[in-house]
């Protein structure tokens, strides 16, 4: 389980390799949020390779959500797969987050 | 350490079925760095024991990792010299998941919130409990000089 992040054009994007859970989100949070430190302020997680997410997880993107607005900053997930959507459908998290299911066009809706 | 089970020797024509897959017994550390080894762990083996790959892919994922969470984080109080234990075993009311911590327990529904609704939305905790019970056909929680909670999910 690891986190790249790369940028495109001026979006920051974050990809999810292996799980997002308990015993990793601190990384993810502390990963983005020494990006917004540095004056990030447009935020995309892709979850292409990312296997499952638990409640832990979601707290995270929850909190990475209020920190990248109260920044002036924006927050985009993209490719999730069946399980994941359900996930998210389930807690209604779906309605929190702008999800979109390619990279281009969550890029495009910068 | 974690007691990592033993697979038969390589010069074994067993095939992985054919030795006892279950039921497991898995013991750890109160550290949440173990929790995806442990859960990969008790995947592997229900799956050798031919529990459908599916449900074990994501639901049984999900809530075994919020149920050997919240036995760490809240049982145990990340206390390292603190056990938790895991158990799996397929009976006739499907897989069963028994997850045993060293805490006082708890009160399943009064500790259960509904995370949907829309002033819970923005918290970032909370949803750990409402998950199993989504994913999992049953969640019982039984404190009996010990604290466990079970997890039975029927084959479908």
């Amino acid at each position: 389980m690891s986190f790249a992040i790369h940028k495109e054009g001026d979006v920051c994007v974050v990809s999810v390799e292996g799980q997002l859970i308990v015993g990793n989100r601190q990384e993810l949070k502390q990963k983005v949020l020494d990006e917004i430190e540095r004056g990030e302020r447009k935020f995309l997680v892709d979850f292409i390779q990312t296997g499952y997410i638990d409640s832990s997880g979601l707290g995270v993107l929850v909190s990475l959500s209020k920190k990248i607005r109260e920044h002036g900053g924006e927050l985009r997930l993209t490719n999730l797969n069946e399980d994941l959507k359900t996930l998210f459908e389930l807690t209604k998290l779906d309605t929190l987050f702008q999800i979109a299911e390619t990279r281009e066009r969550a890029l495009e809706s910068f | 350490m974690v007691n990592l089970p033993v697979p038969p020797s390589s010069g074994s024509a067993s095939a992985p079925h054919e030795w006892a897959v279950l039921p497991y017994d898995l013991r750890f550390p109160s550290d949440v760095r173990f929790v995806e080894r442990a859960v990969e762990l008790v995947v592997d083996r229900c799956r050798s024991a031919g529990f459908p790959a599916h449900a074990l892919a994501f639901n049984v994922r999900v809530a075994l990792t919020e149920a050997l969470s919240n036995a760490i984080l809240y049982g145990n109080r990340e206390d390292e010299n603190k056990a938790v234990r895991v158990t799996a075993n397929i009976t006739d009311a499907g897989l069963v998941l028994e997850v045993y911590d060293q805490g006082k327990g708890f009160n399943l529904d009064e500790c259960t919130n509904d995370p949907t609704r829309l002033e819970n939305l923005l918290r970032e905790d909370g949803r750990g409990l409402f998950l199993m019970r989504r994913l999992m056909d049953r969640v019982e929680q039984v404190s009996n000089g010990h604290n466990m909670v079970r997890l039975t999910l029927r084959r479908t």
